[in-house]
């Protein structure tokens, strides 16, 4: 692999100062199965600042997951999983990096909210012994030290009673407490990076309002860089600053959030916005679904993986089949679509806007 | 509305399951107030929809309509019949006329039996006329929900999330009911197979003249498919209105606090949305012991001595819109000023 070439060019101070906080360049998560190989992220890049919020959109197998987790790490103890790319923190590349060291930054420097609370803490320790843990884990300090950051984080993200509380089992914790405790857990050790896999999917609307505030609020008093993967397109417009939009592991369309809602150029985006009922507009007659089904990243289709679900798909002899679309400048904001950047727009502006 | 012309109508439901203790003796020592007198009717061809948050009662009520569960008390009126207590063979026939699309399409499908024997179950068990026998009837009904009718001899797991819940429609179908209680029907899906489930119900409805039941929690989804909203709250209906007067007009503080709550998919409005946005403090308080009076009062910012004493009784506002609150929203308080001092006074409310 040409890692040393790579350690070599971080060294260089020039180019790692411009490098932003995140830096994914190129990432590739390929498992190899019984069935074939998947490739889950295929390529994928971007960058993310401090203090940032990033959106990164999809359906279920779209890889949007497993992006984040490849991000973290926490794909490597598979034999069967192939990691490429580089992911570039702070100046230096987790990929090619030693795994214990990239442990150690793991739950300091980057940590991560899981979908489901209920899963991810385990059910025989109490809340409050785990928050310890991971604290403990990374600072040396007493038990009781960590013990009162703990009740501190718990009182933080508001959880009453923290004192209390923390010494209660997740099971006794009501969903939304449990994402709360959750997210005390990831930001215990003030964490520069973290990221949000559905961090309110299993919410109840109030509540996701509550956390979708706490989030935000925690973000400007830390400055943390964000992640944030939904599948609610909703959710990314309250919380991000930038968009990434993921189809069959690679990613579609990526710009800041304000032209992914009123000047989306990918026909996959404009289908994700014509699919939604929304509850700030007048009430449409029908919606406009994408016909089919997302595809199986075993066997995606040839050329644009969207082609076969895509209107637009081979018009004017554009070569949606057989060659696969990229964006312009990998990691900058674009499109990867055939069609003309002016057909884009005039098809938007004029066939897909009035239907939304 | 005249009472004579409703498919269904419900007064008082109420299901309250019991707590038990000890192991030969099972003595009773509480119950879980799931449903607690609900009234609600539903007219032929209408939608319903009945949204709340986890916990509320709304598949519990869902449950009830069908007959799956037994009501501890109130009346279910179907077609004028009261079907409340009937037995179940008395019920057997009723349930050609009453069916249910099931919320996970993953569990709700029997995994060893093939398409064809899950979507003719209920016309060999209701003795459906099949002129032109089982498999060219359950092809025809695969054709009508968007399948493949060469699928019929395929397995549960051979389709996608958006097909195996197509496959629910058509066994729900199958015996062409005129009540469809659809509990959940979209949430289990990707965005972009949800709008073709929605817009396939739709054109059900259009096509066979059915009428809804639609149990969601998603607030945009229900707006878009429902006539009419009913909005529940521990175990309580809160309030009830045209869909377009509850969205524009809601007039109970929860309802309220609900539809600030819904994400704007909108960059440019998220700081206008977020002023606006009305955060109840807490959690729903536990159904086994719910508070006195009216039950929103814990979390409520308009709440006044009487609503701990006194439960409001769901009555009419305005025409067709129904709330059960002392003290309704008023106009003043639904945007601008008036919603950032409502979302300031939700976020003083004291917890117990």
């Amino acid at each position: 692999m040409s890692v040393d070439l790579l350690s070599e060019s971080a060294s260089d101070p020039t180019l790692a100062g411009s490098r932003p906080f995140l830096d994914v360049r190129d990432l590739r998560v390929h498992f190899q199965t019984d069935d074939g190989l998947v490739k889950a992220v295929d390529g994928l890049s971007f960058g993310l600042a401090r203090g940032k919020t990033l959106g990164i959109v999809g359906e279920s197998g779209s890889g949007k997951s497993v992006a984040s987790l490849g991000i973290l790490g926490l794909h490597r103890t598979h034999r069967a999983t192939r990691i490429g790319g580089q992911v570039w923190l702070d100046g230096e590349d987790l990929i090619s990096a030693d795994p214990e060291h990239v442990r150690r930054l793991r739950g300091q420097k980057m940590s991560m909210i899981f979908q489901d609370p209920l899963t991810a803490m385990h059910p025989y320790f109490t809340v409050g012994a785990q928050i310890i843990e991971a604290y403990r884990v990374h600072n040396k300090v007493s038990k009781s030290v960590a013990r009162a950051r703990a009740i501190e984080m718990l009182d933080r993200v508001g959880i009453p009673q923290p004192q209390r509380r923390a010494s209660d089992y997740p099971h006794q914790f009501s969903g939304g407490m449990r994402q709360r405790a959750m997210i005390a857990m990831a930001l215990v050790c003030n964490p520069e990076l973290l990221i949000a896999d559905e961090p309110t999917t299993a919410l109840d609307v109030t509540v996701q309002a509550q956390i979708l505030d706490l989030i935000r609020d925690l973000q400007r008093e830390f400055g943390s860089a964000v992640i944030i993967i939904t599948h609610d397109l909703g959710v990314v417009a309250e919380l991000a600053d930038q968009i990434l939009v993921m189809y069959g592991g690679k990613c579609v369309e990526y710009g800041p959030a304000e032209d992914m809602f009123l000047r989306p150029e990918h026909p996959y985006t404009w289908g994700l916005l014509g699919s939604m009922p929304r509850v700030d507009r007048d009430v449409r007659e029908r919606l406009n679904p994408i016909a089919g089904t997302p595809p199986s990243l075993i066997n995606l289709p040839s050329g644009c993986s969207f082609h076969p679900r895509c209107p637009y798909a081979e018009r004017d002899g554009i070569p949606c089949r057989t060659v696969v679309p990229e964006l312009a400048v990998p990691g900058a904001p674009g499109v990867a679509c055939h069609l003309p950047q002016t057909t884009r727009r005039a098809t938007f502006a004029n066939d897909i806007a009035p239907a939304l | 509305m005249s009472t004579n012309d409703n498919l269904l109508e419900v007064t008082g439901l109420e299901k309250h399951f019991p707590i038990t203790r000890g192991v030969f003796f099972k003595r009773k020592v509480g119950a879980v107030h799931a449903v607690d007198g609900i009234d609600f009717s539903i007219q032929p061809g209408e939608t319903l929809g009945l949204v709340g948050e986890s916990g509320c009662g709304k598949s519990t009520t869902g449950r009830l309509v069908t007959r799956l569960l037994e009501p501890t008390g109130g009346k279910v009126v179907f077609e004028g019949r009261d079907i409340t207590h009937v037995s179940t063979n008395t019920m057997r026939p009723l349930r050609r006329d009453i069916q249910m699309i099931f919320q996970d399409p993953f569990s709700s499908l029997n995994p060893r039996h093939t398409i064809g024997s899950i979507v003719g179950a209920p016309l060999q068990v209701q003795n459906m006329p099949m002129p032109n026998g089982q498999k060219r009837a359950v092809q025809e009904l695969l054709e009508l929900v968007g399948l493949n009718p060469e699928h019929y001899n395929r397995y549960p797991h051979e389709f996608s999330g958006g097909q195996r819940q197509r496959i629910g429609i058509a066994r729900a179908l199958a015996l062409r009911p005129k009540l469809i209680i659809a509990d959940e029907p979209v949430s289990a899906l990707d965005v972009s197979i949800q709008a073709q489930v929605v817009n396939l119900l739709d054109d059900l409805q259009n096509e066979l003249g059915l009428t809804y039941l639609v149990i969601a929690h998603d607030l945009s989804v229900v707006r878009h498919i429902s006539d009419r909203v009913a909005v529940m709250y521990l175990g309580k209906i809160v309030e009830v209105a045209p869909r377009d007067d509850l969205y524009s007009e809601p007039l109970h503080p929860y309802t309220l606090a609900l539809l600030s709550a819904v994400p704007v998919p909108d960059p440019a409005r998220r700081d206008s949305a977020q002023r606006e946005r009305i955060l109840l403090v807490g959690d729903v308080p536990s159904p086994i012991d719910p508070p006195s009076g009216c039950r929103f009062r814990t979390r409520c910012w308009k709440a006044q001595e009487i609503c701990a004493t006194q439960e409001p009784p769901l009555a009419e506002a305005v025409t067709g819109h129904q709330v059960a609150c002392h003290f309704p929203i008023e106009a003043s308080e639904r945007t601008g000023r008036g919603a950032e001092a409502a979302r300031e006074a939700a976020a003083a409310v004291a917890e117990e």
